[in-house]
């Protein structure tokens, strides 16, 4: 896509992705400085307060394991087994090793996790973007899955929700990343037709294809305060326009302001928000 | 004919002279009409839409549409399309399949335009709208690449069940120099991206992204336009009637396929 690359922030908190970024503004291994208000703050107190800096409210970036934690009910979430790899359609160096090492560093298999899991009892599909994978960004792999979790959900007949968090497009693998676009949002298209409900929740950072395609599709579309969230990048836009961006732009809130979110949800109330949704879409979905 | 490179591809594809959409569209179709507008914001003139027809037959013409000189491209945007275009051409897609007419698309965009009004209307959404709702369209939708098909701003109106390219046109998922400053933060090795980005026709045929290659007169399409002209009109004709032929459960079935495998 047209965007520039997303600035990482030091807001990791997930083990891991925290040592990768900005080492020298982490302390010591157990402490975190929030990016918002420069607090430094002791991990375990954030990952209590569900990630969220108790000092700013500013909602740090969540991996996906975690994600799954704060929202599907324990012991309930069952991974979709999909052994997918890329092939690489542009054969671009290292691109293969580079995958490889952040499997291992990272445990995940890919910048999505799907699955099927229970929120209060009530079962759904479940993908959750994850930016410590190469920014979330969407190659093959990740259509695939995303594709794959709408269609399972058409095919199980479960309403699904999909946790956004990507920089758009994966570069590397060229128009086979663009064609993404298309085949999620047409799988969509199938979903609607048979009546399931989507929910979307945009976190940061939603940038370029996946904001082009299946997060902007969702019958309800749900934001984290103060999420990032655009087509174009920041740095893009203020290059074509030559000035300085507006206070606030491209916030969820902003998103929120301009009708393009229903609601935006603190995180804290993110599972109980999305519970209420299934149960107020109940018999829409089910006749 | 000497063999071209990707990035000799790609400043072909960007001569200020390289024929525009709408030097094609007044070749092909025996009368064109544009309409204008989306009915919600305003008329932006970086896509064109309209109804044309070839003898008995009637389209309905979606066109991404950049200047031919300074003046023009200023009222197009340079070919740049804001979310109000991609809901104008949404509006007149739907309204092919109301009336059951055939929609050519023709892309020709470095990608649709990143500005402030642009976010605030919903760049993204109306590029996913077009998306979705043109994997369902119920009438054949002819995808032709004339000149340049950037980023999602192309695809925005090239979901359809044949996607042709001319010989000299590129496909990417952004600029070569866009590309060559995000994976190696160095935009003047745009010529070295290029040749890694499979953007040319062939490359693409060849990764089953398009389905053909239209050859451009003596190696050019500017050298002579109402050949070239001619090339896509036999194609048009030919696979309207192709697709005609197909039961429309298919012909949906068969376009989300197409699209579900890559
Ligand atoms: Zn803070």
């Amino acid at each position: 896509m047209v965007i520039d690359k997303i600035k990482k922030r030091i807001e990791y908190e997930d083990e891991n992705a925290g040592k990768e970024v900005h080492r020298s503004d982490i302390p010591v291994g157990k402490w975190v400085k929030c990016s918002h208000c420069k607090e430094i703050l002791y991990k375990d107190d954030l990952h209590e307060n569900f990630s969220i800096c108790p000092n700013c409210g500013n909602h740090f970036r969540l991996s996906s394991r975690r994600r799954i934690e704060q929202i599907i009910d324990k012991d309930t979430f069952q991974e979709f087994d999909l052994k997918i790899t890329t092939d690489n359609p542009l054969h671009i160096n290292d691109y293969i090793k580079k995958l490889e090492t952040l499997k291992e560093k990272t445990g995940l298999d890919e910048a999505v996790k799907c699955g099927i899991g229970k929120i209060h009892s009530e079962k759904v599909v479940i993908a959750v973007m994850d930016s410590n994978f190469m920014m979330g960004s969407m190659g093959k792999v990740v259509g695939e899955k995303i594709t794959y979790s709408i269609e399972k959900a058409i095919e199980l007949k479960l309403p699904i929700i999909i946790f956004c968090a990507s920089g758009g497009a994966r570069m590397q693998e060229g128009i086979v990343s663009l064609m993404q676009m298309a085949k999620t949002s047409a799988a969509i298209k199938k979903l609607n037709k048979a009546g399931n409900l989507y929910i979307s929740v945009l976190t940061d950072p939603t940038y370029g294809g996946v904001t082009a395609s299946f997060a902007s599709l969702g019958d309800i579309i749900l934001a984290e305060p103060n999420a990032m969230i655009g087509f174009a990048g920041p740095r893009v836009i203020k290059q074509t326009i030559g000035e300085d961006l507006p206070e606030g732009f491209q916030t969820a809130e902003f998103l929120l302001e301009h009708g393009f979110v229903d609601k935006v949800v603190n995180r804290k109330e993110m599972k109980d928000t999305l519970y209420k949704l299934l149960l107020l879409n109940r018999h829409e979905y089910l006749k | 004919m000497p063999k071209l490179t990707a990035w000799e591809r790609v400043k072909i594809a960007r001569e200020p002279d390289r024929p525009t959409a709408l030097d094609y569209i007044e070749n092909i179709f025996d009368e064109f009409m544009e309409l204008h507008g989306d009915r919600y914001f305003k008329d932006d003139k970086s896509i064109v839409c309209g109804l044309g027809n070839i003898g008995k037959q009637n389209y309905t013409i979606v066109a991404e549409q950049k200047g031919r000189n300074t003046k023009e491209n200023i009222e197009r945007n340079f070919g740049m399309p804001n979310p109000e275009a991609y809901r104008k051409a949404l509006r007149f897609m739907k309204q092919a399949e109301k009336f059951n007419r055939p929609v050519i698309t023709f892309i020709d965009t470095k990608g649709a335009y990143p500005g402030l009004g642009a976010e605030e209307r919903g760049q993204g959404e109306a590029i996913a709208r077009n998306l979705m709702e043109m994997s369902d369209l119920k009438v054949p939708i002819i995808v032709i690449v004339i000149g340049e098909g950037s980023s999602g701003g192309a695809l925005a109106i090239g979901v359809g069940d044949k996607v042709l390219m001319l010989e000299n046109a590129v496909y990417s998922i952004l600029s070569p120099e866009g590309y060559a400053s995000i994976l190696w933060k160095d935009s003047s090795r745009a010529e070295e991206a290029a040749e890694k980005m499979k953007l040319t026709a062939k490359d693409l045929l060849d990764l089953g992204i398009i389905d053909e290659v239209l050859k451009e007169p003596n190696g050019n399409a500017k050298s002579d336009i109402p050949k070239m002209s001619e090339t896509i009109k036999k194609r048009i004709t030919a696979l309207t009637k192709e697709l005609q032929e197909i039961d429309v459960n298919e012909l949906m079935e068969n376009r989300y396929q197409k699209f579900r495998i890559m």
